[in-house]
């Protein structure tokens, strides 16, 4: 068995671990719609008893009706929600109000599956570096299996760093890196050749390398400001509707936390980025004879870049601020994807080096 | 309202989050055309157009705009980087590229409208960078503004209780003490912040001792430093860019040329280049090495590496050795020279019937694939009876296709074969018109050899020699390792080193490039400081309470964006009143 078809297995090992990480999250999300429904009821009841109470007593709209909790359930879940007194508002309270989730079993699993399956990960991109005796990111395939890597090595950095629970996102990301990887081991793959002599350079370990680790980032951003959009939605549909179907978003961070998260998870690739740019006109001058040419690639980096540098001002502008910016880092992220895939495939530039 | 007014705005467009609200509702107001609204002069209208166009909103809409503007260019091939596509693309819809062409489509990135969205967006930056960095200017000397009356309503607001002198024997301290204790307090608040990077004020409101800090200037700074360069990118290239040039130079083995313009194969200087600039120095390819794969069975033929060995000679000095890699270019004498492409240049001999040589040279065949199949011209003017022309294959390895057509299948020089099919006639050069050496116009041509003539093309190996048709003379494609004395042990059907190759040079000068990169380095080093470094405001206050008490009062404020406030205040108040704790623990006790 050479190496390379060691690491072929190790990619297989780490995608049936993420596909196991994946339904985990999955799962948790499900118990997370069911802890939301749960904790209206919870609140409509005491409250209707309450309103009852006060209502045959002196009539006082303003009675508070306590903090109705569940005690530790089977579920090992544990659900609190405020209520108001007001019948009325006591359900929309609750929908409103972030809900507190508090333990969850497929949540744990999801994350230890993450992190077993970022070590296969991790190995699988070793070995074929070592396999090719370079860096292993010079070919389409090599990108998406060591882009791919560092998703998940960003989004295990940011559960370990950030003061927010952000486990909810593992949904997003083994499910992008499972898609990722599938389609890269069956659609892009080829076999460890030599570099052709225009990517004989230390910029491909650093220009590369950089680009791809900003993908890692914006696509953070992207999951964040998706979740930032439903939960902005649910929160606007919560002040104007009497009712609404619960749903797993009342467990998550509000809009206004997801959009600082979100903004800053992308500039850290808006940095990245930038500096990709950069580094990619240096190598360029030396490749090509000139920095900057209006290669089909560098005029999707040059999109990308202006896309995000519109986002971040989009963050500064009054009425902007919010979905509309949001908005903006979903696009954003869409012509990430589009420059990796479609340019690399179909767009006719001097950045021919998917191997394909 | 001038910016000097209000001392707190950060002099924002009128729209900015940070820009002070009743200005942006003023300008809500002018844009909805309230009724009151005097009517405004040509004066006025400027300077409506003028903040309009300075504001966050068009800003933001240009850079969407040319984003959105940028996406053409990806599609269409460009002049600019890909003139044979675009000759393709002509080919290809006749009917549509006009129309495209009518809309600059073809050179998207010097478009009017292209040029026009950049242009508006820069003059906008410009517009907001101006006056903002002389308020930023103005801010750097400013004193940290006035404590607020109610920090309570601040982000991060904390407090602590203010440590007392020891008192003695039990009785209360004297309310001077009091004063005291806060006014070293704050004192020592103030060496703290200062010490913390902070610009500290010490300010006395209706007898309360407060100090007033503010850090982070460095974030607007850099915010400014970043907008600036950009501009710098723009002018280093759309000035700088214009006293450069650039050159493309075929040279085969063995062959040198000379920087000067009419050495040239295509040149295309910038907007202020003066050819008299050139220096011209000799440039010579004495080699030129090209490794292919030769054991990994899925990258046979693959290309390892190319270098060309260079002998440099400065007008009046000795040679100098060099190396041109792909990715090591040659700079030399101001200039850069890149190694962009190579292929082979069979060295073919015309005679006429009396055994006299018309032509001799090493013809540039163009490669038209990964193997190396090549294609050339050969143009044979004068001497014989009448002009010549040849189209010529080249295969570095011939092999034959099931369909009886050759191709080559590998780049290296195992089997090499040329055909040529050979044309009598007018060249169409006489009448002076330029045309290009790699191309061969037969429309007033008879073709003699190939295609439907029935006669065989001429097919050559190294050292072969044949009769042109119609006893025009003889051709013979010389074996260059021959010539040169090769390697004598070489087997009989060694062919490596049999033609010659040439290389395919860049040379560039490009006056604006280093200034490009400083400015890059700016816009990066600008941009880390602008994110990154917090902007914000934090006050200690020696409040009085209604009851004759005085506590420690701490709070802040975020200017941008600034995550760590809240923490930056409740870390500074458990430093500063470590002591003071640790007293009100003693008292408790």
């Amino acid at each position: 068995m050479t190496l390379d078809q060691i690491s072929i297995t190790l990619v297989y090992s780490a995608m049936a671990v993420y596909a196991i990480a994946f339904i985990a999250y999955a799962i948790d999300l499900a118990r997370r719609s069911a802890a939301a429904t749960k904790a209206v009821d919870q609140a409509r009841m005491p409250a209707a008893v309450a309103v009852a109470a006060t209502r045959s007593t002196s009539g006082d709209s303003g009675t508070d009706a306590g903090i109705a909790s569940v005690p530790e359930s089977t579920d090992g879940m544990t659900v609190d929600a405020a209520a108001d007194g007001r019948d009325e508002t006591s359900g929309r309270q609750a929908m409103g109000d972030t809900v507190a989730y508090g333990r969850s079993p497929s949540l744990r699993v999801g994350v230890a599956m993450t992190v077993v399956a970022w070590l296969l990960h991790l190995a699988a991109d070793l070995t074929r570096g070592i396999a090719a005796e370079r860096v292993p990111w010079a070919n389409m395939y090599e990108f998406a299996l060591t882009g791919t890597l560092i998703i998940t090595t960003v989004y295990l950095l940011v559960l370990v760093v950030s003061k927010h629970d952000l486990r909810f996102l593992g949904t997003f990301v083994t499910g992008l890196v499972l898609v990722l990887l599938g389609v890269a081991t069956v659609n892009f793959y080829v076999s460890v050749v030599p570099l052709p002599p225009a990517l004989q350079s230390a910029w491909l370990v650093i220009h590369v390398f950089v680009a791809t680790s900003s993908v890692g980032f914006f696509a953070l951003g992207f999951a964040l400001s998706v979740v930032q959009l439903l939960q902005s939605r649910r929160e606007s549909i919560v002040a104007s509707a009497k009712a609404v179907k619960q749903s797993f978003l009342a467990t998550l961070p509000d809009s206004a936390t997801l959009e600082n998260l979100a903004y800053r998870v992308t500039i850290i690739g808006f940095i990245l980025w930038t500096f990709t740019l950069m580094a990619g006109a240096i190598w360029a001058e030396a490749a090509w004879g000139r920095y900057w040419g209006w290669d089909t690639k560098e005029v999707w980096t040059f999109i990308i870049w202006v896309v995000y540098a519109g986002y971040i001002h989009a963050r500064a502008t009054r009425g902007w601020r919010g979905s509309r910016s949001a908005w903006l880092a979903i696009i954003g992220f869409s012509t990430v994807l589009f420059n990796f895939t479609v340019v690399n495939l179909f767009f006719k530039g001097l950045h021919a080096y998917s191997g394909l | 309202m001038s910016p000097r007014s209000d001392p707190d705005a950060l002099s924002r467009p009128h729209d900015h989050i940070d820009a002070p609200e009743r200005d942006a509702a003023a300008a809500s107001l002018r844009q909805d055309g309230a009724v009151a609204q005097p009517k405004l002069g040509p004066v006025g209208w400027l300077r409506f157009a003028w903040r309009q166009l300075t504001s966050m909103r068009t800003a933001l809409l240009l850079l969407l705009l040319l984003a959105v503007a940028a996406v053409p260019g990806s599609l269409v091939p460009q002049r600019s980087s890909d003139p044979n596509g675009v000759s393709q693309y002509f080919a290809d819809n006749p009917d549509l590229a006009p129309v495209l062409d009518s809309f600059q489509l073809f050179d998207v990135y010097t478009s009017a409208w292209f040029s026009a969205v950049y242009l508006l967006l820069f003059v906008s930056l410009i517009g907001c960078v101006i006056p903002r960095t002389k308020h930023h200017f103005e801010a750097l000397r400013a004193r940290p503004p006035r404590t607020p009356a109610r920090l309570s309503r601040l982000a991060g607001y904390t407090e602590r209780p203010l440590a007392l002198p020891e008192p003695v024997d039990g009785a209360s301290a004297p309310a001077g003490s009091a004063n005291e204790a806060a006014d070293a307090a704050i004192d020592a608040a103030a060496t703290q912040l200062r010490q913390a990077g902070y610009r500290v004020e010490r300010y006395e409101l209706r007898g309360e001792a407060s100090v007033s800090a503010e850090r982070g200037y460095l974030r607007e700074t850099g915010n400014l430093v970043f907008h600036t360069a950009l501009v710098g990118v723009l002018v280093a290239v759309g000035i700088g860019g214009g006293f450069g040039f650039s050159g493309q130079r075929v040279v085969v083995e063995g062959q040198s040329f000379v920087n000067t313009l009419a050495a040239y194969d295509s040149f295309n200087p910038g907007r202020f280049f003066d050819d008299a600039n050139l220096d011209p120095y000799r440039l010579e390819l004495e080699g030129l090495d090209a490794v292919y794969e030769t054991e990994n069975q899925e990258a046979i033929g693959q290309p390892i590496d190319f270098t060309a060995h260079v002998s440099v000679q400065a007008q009046d000095g000795a040679a100098e050795p060099g190396v041109v890699k792909v990715n090591e270019p040659l700079r030399v004498h101001g200039t850069d020279v890149y190694l962009l492409g190579n292929g082979y240049a069979p060295t073919i001999t015309v005679r006429d019937p009396d055994g006299e040589v018309v032509f001799t040279d090493s013809v540039p065949f163009l490669p038209q694939d990964a193997n190396l199949t090549s294609i050339g011209v050969v143009k044979v003017p004068d001497g014989l009876a009448d002009q010549v022309g040849m189209v010529g294959f080249f295969y570095p390895t011939q092999s034959e296709l099931g369909s009886g057509a050759y191709t080559s299948s590998y780049p290296d020089l195992i089997y090499p074969v040329l055909t040529l099919n050979v044309y009598r006639g007018d060249l169409g050069i006489d009448a002076g018109t330029p045309t290009s050496v790699y191309t061969l116009d037969p429309s007033s041509m008879e073709q003699l050899t190939g295609g439907s003539t029935g006669v065989e093309s001429i097919e050559l190996m190294p050292g072969d020699t044949v009769d042109l048709p119609d006893g025009l003379g003889s051709i013979t494609f010389e074996d260059v390792s021959a010539e040169t004395g090769g390697d004598p042990d070489a087997a009989a059907d060694d062919f490596s080193q049999s033609v010659a190759r040439f290389a395919s040079f860049d040379i560039h000068d490009d006056p604006s490039q280093g200034w490009v990169l400083v400015f890059a380095v700016l816009i990066l080093a600008g941009l880390l400081v602008s994110l990154f470094v917090p902007r914000r405001r934090m006050w200690v206050k020696a409040a009085r309470r209604p009851d004759g008490t005085v506590v420690l009062e701490y709070a802040g404020l975020a200017r941008g964006e600034d995550p760590g406030l809240e923490d930056a205040v409740a870390a500074f108040a458990d430093k500063h009143s470590r002591p003071a704790r640790w007293s009100s623990s003693r008292e408790a006790a």
